[in-house]
């Protein structure tokens, strides 16, 4: 029964479509070609992810060749002593920043939806902050708000306010880092806002103009529904934006408490001087959980207007 | 009637009543519609125009200030002489010139082998067959959701450990795997029509003529789309760079500025940080304001459809 059936069998089977000459070229075309990215991606996105947890378990300093196993101590360590004050700080920030730059952004985009001379040099010129080094910014605002010497420091004093301790105290730090933060943000807001705006049908705006819909009941009515898209998408890419924020910070404000966010707790605990490998990993995975949430909830919820094919 | 009615009507004696009273119906409208156009309209244009342009001013005149017209309690807009000390001062507390090669290096060579990644990664994804394709772009998708904040701890002790600190390989390693790039323009390369490039099967081009020959051309606009956007943030990129270096020999631009920024301890050195600031800003700006098409089109791309 058992004869060595491939002596004969062999040349009579048709070769599997794989084995197929143009199909083995092409498979080691597609290595090649996508090979080293995907390579690179595994190694310095994935990778570390998964390092991320590993290192998360030990009491490690970074640059020591030895470690010791941990559990969860530091995930622990995190919940008992700073972790209300970095994860409410983290909140504070992202739902200023997120708020101000969506309300600001759509109000900017209102304005440059209109038949107006100059409102493409305007939507230009609002865009650009968006595309200019965060270190670059941070240093043109500190500049301004120097409580001493600073532009905005010296019109307030003019106009006889208070001149609040912006790089001294939390929450005048944390405030000061929101505006500039939404500064360089809201152009971004705006112009995706405005591609919003022109898909909005304008025969829906005038049968409503006609029915007797002033503009604040169409802005509510019909205008915010018809973007409700939009500002999901933007929602989501502001929130990531916000959570990822890390120039401003070490600019303006590198050793306030108030501006310490989860992620620049990450960079702090392990290159701010505590060399914390270990406990900085930690952090690193709850925030990339975050992420993940975040991202989760808009795959599931854009799935059918985002088309990623 | 209103009184704008009674005046429009006695100006316009001669006119038929029905024409008359349309007119001025038309004519208070277009007024109220004017003054609508510049309180809702160029008002807010103008002060939104100002809000951007008025700090980024404050940065070229402030580096052309002497310490003295800075450490003044007093508003001091426009520098009474006008000077370049604050940019030969910053050269010589950081190497200006030595950061701006740095900065150049890493963006070139680092954009050039990004481009070329997504590229070919993007035309295996999409004319390529390959087994458990599908798996594959996952892979690189999940990519946009690890930003180099959650990635810097592992990536610095690899990198260290293979003495890649203070060295140009050390900082344009880690970036290089690109989702950005891939992703956009496999969306271009999935629109194309099929028949371009199977003619071209036929005729026996290979796939790397296939790519550089007939597909790169037809799309050039999402090329450069992808390239511009690569290299602005290649120049801007700051959390990595800060990571891996520390002489100041390898530093990039934004890295060196935050060393002039923690040496400058005194008000008196603004001039020479907004020198700085002009350095790093002034060239990313001077690209947007003759390619923000493509600038704006590529940060924006995936938003709306």
């Amino acid at each position: 029964m058992s004869q060595p059936a491939s002596h004969t069998a062999a040349p009579l089977r048709r070769r599997p479509l794989w084995l197929s000459p143009r199909r083995r070229r092409d498979f080691w075309v597609f290595l090649l070609f996508a090979g080293p990215n995907i390579a690179l991606i595994i190694v310095f996105c994935w990778r570390p992810v998964f390092q991320n947890i590993q290192y998360s378990l030990l009491n490690w300093t970074l640059g020591n060749p030895s470690a010791f196993f941990v559990g969860a101590a530091n995930y622990l360590e995190f919940f008992r002593t700073e972790a209300g004050h970095v994860l409410w700080t983290t909140l504070v920030f992202t739902v200023i920043t997120v708020g101000a730059s969506l309300v600001l952004g759509l109000m900017l985009s209102l304005v440059l939806n209109r038949r107006l001379i100059g409102n493409t040099v305007a939507r230009a010129a609002v865009f650009a902050p968006f595309v200019l080094s965060g270190v670059g910014v941070g240093l043109v605002w500190v500049f301004i708000f120097d409580p001493v010497v600073g532009v905005l420091s010296i019109i307030l004093r003019m106009v006889n306010l208070p001149v609040p301790p912006w790089f001294l105290q939390p929450g005048p730090a944390l405030a000061m880092i929101c505006i500039v933060f939404v500064w360089k943000n809201l152009g971004y807001c705006a112009v995706i806002y405005l591609a919003g705006l022109q898909s909005v049908p304008a025969d829906l705006m005038e049968a409503a103009q006609i029915d007797g819909a002033g503009p604040l009941r169409r802005f509510f009515r019909i205008t915010l529904p018809m973007l409700s898209p939009t500002t999901f998408f933007l929602l989501i890419t502001t929130i990531l934006n916000s959570l990822q924020s890390f120039d401003l910070i070490r600019i303006m404000t590198p050793t306030n408490p108030g501006t310490t966010t989860l992620m620049y707790d990450v960079y702090l605990q392990a290159f701010g001087g505590y060399n914390r490998g270990g406990y900085s990993a930690a952090l690193a995975t709850i925030l990339f959980v975050i992420l993940v949430i975040v991202t989760l909830v808009q795959v599931r919820f854009v799935e059918k207007k985002v088309h990623y094919a | 009637m209103s009184t704008l009615d009674d005046e429009l009507n006695g100006e316009r004696v001669r006119m038929p009543r029905r024409t008359r009273t349309a007119a001025a119906t038309r004519s208070r409208a277009s007024g109220r519609k004017a003054a609508g156009t510049i309180l809702g309209g160029y008002l807010p244009l103008i002060v939104a125009t100002l809000i951007v342009a008025l700090p980024l001013i404050w940065m070229v005149l402030g580096s052309l200030k002497s310490p003295g017209e800075v450490v003044t309690r007093d508003l001091v807009i426009f520098p009474h002489h006008p000077t370049l000390d604050a940019y030969t001062q910053a050269n010589h507390e950081v190497d200006f010139a030595r950061l701006f090669l740095n900065s150049t290096i890493v963006t070139v060579i680092g954009s050039a082998i990004k481009l070329l990644l997504a590229l070919t990664t993007a035309y295996a994804l999409v004319f390529v067959r390959f087994p458990f394709k599908q798996l594959i772009f996952p892979i690189i998708l999940v990519a946009l959701m690890v930003p180099a904040q959650v990635s810097i701890v592992p990536n610095y002790t690899l990198i260290a450990g293979l003495g890649g600190v203070n060295t140009y390989w050390g900082i344009i390693l880690p970036g290089l795997g690109t989702a950005f790039g891939t992703f956009l323009l496999r969306q271009q390369f999935l629109a194309l029509p099929t028949e371009i490039l199977e003619a071209a099967e036929v005729d026996g081009a290979s796939h790397f003529s296939r790519l550089f020959r007939v597909v790169v051309p037809i799309t050039t606009p999402t090329i450069a789309t992808v390239a511009l956007v690569t290299i602005v943030n290649e120049w801007n990129d700051y959390l990595w760079p800060l990571v891996i270096t520390n002489s100041a020999h390898m530093m990039t631009l934004p890295v060196g500025l935050t060393l002039l920024h923690n040496s400058e301890g005194d008000v008196s050195s603004y001039p020479v940080l907004m020198a700085g600031a002009v350095v790093v800003i002034i060239p990313v700006l001077i690209l947007f304001a003759f390619l923000q098409r493509y600038i704006v089109a590529g940060l924006t791309q995936g938003a709306v459809r």
